[in-house]
């Protein structure tokens, strides 16, 4: 049996939604920029899912924009407001813990001679409102803040930060990857400018996400040609994904805080099995704090790598941290960022649930985790 | 229903459906994870590169998927243009190109490069002497398109590349209709990269590739974690990669009977058109041409009027690109072929595909031209 703890990853497809895509494929096959009615049907089923994700977010469908993936979103998000404002200044700001694909970004973008502060964290992974304060200047165009960390699971103070972003004419960009159709927010009421999403990460598929941009903000496009995404994204239109996403986020609409109370006590769950060993410390904000799907903990005198792959034996995926960065055998820069021991950063693992999980998956990863721990411990050589 | 518009989009092959879903469903891991479980999507994008290199005859490690020909487009020029500027400005292309260059070329216009777009003669052929003519010192980059999306032409890129090669300039073609279609060879045809896109061959939409010749330099487009080698990142539309190798080894293995097929579908076409409707020109070159595309300018018939009549009669064909296809403005590439505005406006393109009969071609030839009486009469 199998049983798969690193949602934060990816997710499995929702299986009421596989027939969705089929239908995309075998029927509905247009092009959405044809004007025939092949054509037509395939717009239609564009919009529906546009309005299924701003209904989520509680803005307006024209404020949807579909992209490949949350990479792209963020990336779009960045170069696409500055290249669009060029006038704001060249002073950007992110955080220390944010995803390869905005870091990346911004380093290549102090390249291009932009000015980039990063800022650093708290060992909960909270960014502090006064630092920002302190360091936002005249020339500052965007600030770029993500609403869930992908490791650890902080729920950064968005609402707090827009506010001051609002007040310095400052443009807010959220990638709120790990955090959309898992917490309940209103993208307005949060004062978000700019917000990243990604199919695959809430039940949908692969190589499918969106932008969320508010009317009042402009954006540049990074891939032009055929103007679709009204100009703001060309391509033809990942028809499966963007069936996938929208169906995705209409399950997920009004069952936001029932799945997260789920999702708690599976990890709450989880951590009181595990009472009973010791040497482990939860990273991050930890239970009720952190977002209800990401729990990251370190155990002392183990290899987090070591840790995942004893695991696999037993059929229970967990990862390391980002899976992005899992590959490479560097430390994470996020747990890292809060200022843990290099033991620490070895040491750790994330567990990350979905909603399909069940207590007693927890309960059987709980005890491979508690029989293999010790075991390894007794064994490694220090 | 008669689906006549294959270039804008195919229908996914059963077979490649058939694959995709159990990335939907069973392997559904992340291919960067570190664990077993994973493995499976790791070999089945290791896999769908190679039947895709196989395609084109290029090297796995030269393949790099993207999320269609859009964006495979904009990564070559972009890319190019961004690793080689302090080589120099100029980039040479044609009035022809889908959009997708087209933009990027005009964009780049905007930041600094200067562009050439070459003119086309009657047909929609490039001459290979304009290139010589247009290549300065400057040129860092020649962007043609391997066969045309409107009017089917097929560019003599073999030609394009020597002349790019002896340049030393970088050549890239967007292959988007010709990949699936007719064959490629990345080496014999000297193309240093080269798009395509899966959705133009039975394969899933929302995915395509750049191919990438070895020690190319060029810049990424999209930044953030370490997939396509560092040079595209993203996580992977596994089942997206799975449909696009599953469809192309399928295009390639059918390859010669499905060409003849649609040749001949096509022939009897273009045949039966001609016979039953006065007034008619065919688009495009006669014999250096894709199997599957007509585009016929009839006199004294706006395309756009007889389009819609024809999707009443549930016959679906288009004006041109699928992308512009909204917009009220005559092609760009009839207008540079020398067809004034007028007869660009009176041109549509039928596109036909694996999956047409030949049952339908005489129904949709018999509705055209009842319509075409109609219109012309009213
Ligand atoms: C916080 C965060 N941002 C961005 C991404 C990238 O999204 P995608 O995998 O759709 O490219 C991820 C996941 O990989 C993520 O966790
Ligand atoms: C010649 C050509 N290039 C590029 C494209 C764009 O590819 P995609 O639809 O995958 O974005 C198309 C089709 O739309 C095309 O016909």
């Amino acid at each position: 049996m199998e049983i798969y703890l690193d949602n934060s990853a990816t997710t499995r497809v929702r299986n009421e939604i596989i027939n969705d895509i089929v239908m995309v494929i075998t029927e509905n096959y247009g092009n959405p920029s044809s004007l025939h009615h092949k054509g037509f049907k395939a717009e239609k089923i564009l919009n529906y899912s546009r309005e299924m994700i701003a209904r989520l977010l509680k803005c307006s469908p024209e404020e949807i924009y579909f992209t490949s993936g949350g990479t792209e979103s963020n990336n779009l998000a960045i170069r696409g407001y500055l290249k669009a404002n060029r006038r704001k200044g060249n002073h950007i700001i992110t955080t220390a813990i944010e995803h390869p694909s905005v870091s990346n970004t911004f380093l290549d973008l102090k390249k291009d001679g932009y000015n980039v502060d990063i800022l650093p964290v708290n060992p909960m992974g909270y960014v502090n409102i006064d630092d920002i304060k302190r360091i936002i200047t005249e020339e500052t165009a965007l600030i770029s803040i993500m609403m869930v960390n992908n490791e650890i699971g902080t729920i950064e103070p968005i609402k707090e930060i827009s506010a001051i972003a609002k007040e310095k004419g400052v443009a807010l960009h959220v990638d709120a990857v790990q955090g959309f159709g898992k917490l309940d927010f209103d993208v307005k009421e949060y004062g978000i400018d700019m917000l990243s999403l990604s199919g695959h990460k809430i039940y949908g598929l692969k190589g499918s996400g969106a932008l969320y941009v508010g009317r009042d903000i402009k954006i540049a496009p990074i891939l032009t040609g055929g103007g679709q995404e009204r100009d703001i994204r060309s391509g033809t239109e990942n028809m499966p994904g963007i069936i996938a996403l929208g169906k995705a986020a209409e399950l997920l609409f009004g069952k936001i805080d029932e799945n997260a109370r789920f999702m708690y006590e599976l990890k709450k769950k989880l951590v009181d099995e595990l009472k009973e060993l010791d040497g482990w410390s939860i990273n991050g904000p930890g239970l009720n704090e952190a977002a209800p799907h990401i729990l990251n903990i370190s155990f002392s005198g183990i290899r987090g790598e070591v840790l995942v792959h004893s695991l696999e034996e037993y059929g229970i995926y967990v990862s390391t941290g980002s899976a992005c960065s899992s590959k490479h055998h560097s430390e994470s820069p996020v747990l890292k960022a809060l200022g843990l021991k290099p033991n620490a950063i070895q040491g750790a693992i994330r567990i990350s649930f979905s909603i399909f999980n069940t207590e007693e998956e927890v309960v059987k990863a709980a005890e491979a985790i508690k029989k293999i721990v010790p075991e390894l411990r007794k064994y490694t050589r220090r | 229903m008669i689906y006549l518009d294959n270039a804008a989009t195919t229908k996914v092959a059963p077979e490649v459906l058939k694959e995709m879903v159990s990335y939907y469903e069973e392997h559904y891991g992340n291919p960067s994870s570190i664990y077993y479980f994973s493995a499976a999507c790791r070999d089945a994008i290791d896999n769908a590169r190679q039947k895709v290199a196989r395609a084109i005859k290029a090297r796995p490690s030269e393949i790099f998927f993207t999320s269609g020909g859009s964006e495979a487009d904009n990564w070559a020029l972009k890319g190019i243009a961004s690793a080689l500027k302090y080589k120099g400005n100029h980039i040479i292309t044609t009035s022809i190109e889908h959009h997708a260059v087209l933009n990027v070329a005009r964009f780049l216009e905007g930041s600094g490069f200067r562009v050439t777009y070459l003119p086309v003669d009657k047909y929609g052929m490039v001459d290979p002497d304009d290139i010589k003519r247009a290549i300065s010192k400057d040129t860092i980059l020649i962007s043609i398109m391997y066969a045309n999306n409107e009017v089917g032409t097929v560019e003599p890129i073999r030609e394009i590349g020597r002349i790019a090669h002896e340049n030393g300039i970088y050549l890239h073609t967007d292959a988007v209709q010709a990949a699936g279609h007719i064959p490629i060879d990345v080496n014999e045809d000297m193309i240093d990269l080269l798009s395509i896109s899966a959705h133009k061959f039975y394969g899933p939409k929302g995915i395509g590739a750049l191919y990438i010749r070895e020690g190319t330099e060029i810049y990424p487009l999209i930044h953030g974690g370490g997939q396509e080698r560092n040079r595209r990142a993203g996580t992977e539309n596994v089942p997206g990669i799975v449909g696009m190798g599953c469809a192309i080894e399928l295009a390639l293995k059918g390859f010669d009977d499905e060409n003849e097929r649609i040749i001949y579908l096509r022939d009897r076409m273009i045949d039966k058109i001609f016979s039953s409707i006065s007034g008619v020109k065919l688009n495009g070159h006669p014999e250096k041409r894709l199997p599957g595309i007509i585009n016929i300018c009839i006199d004294g018939v706006s395309g756009d009027t007889l389009l819609l009549n024809l999707d009443m009669a549930g016959i679906y064909a288009s004006s041109g690109s699928a992308c512009t296809s909204g917009s009220l403005e005559p092609s760009h590439v009839l207008l540079a072929m020398g067809l004034t505005e007028e007869e660009a406006r009176s041109s549509i393109r039928f596109s036909l595909g694996r999956y047409n009969e030949i049952e339908e071609i005489y129904e949709a030839v018999e509705k055209l031209a009842e319509l075409v009486g109609r219109l012309r009469n009213s």
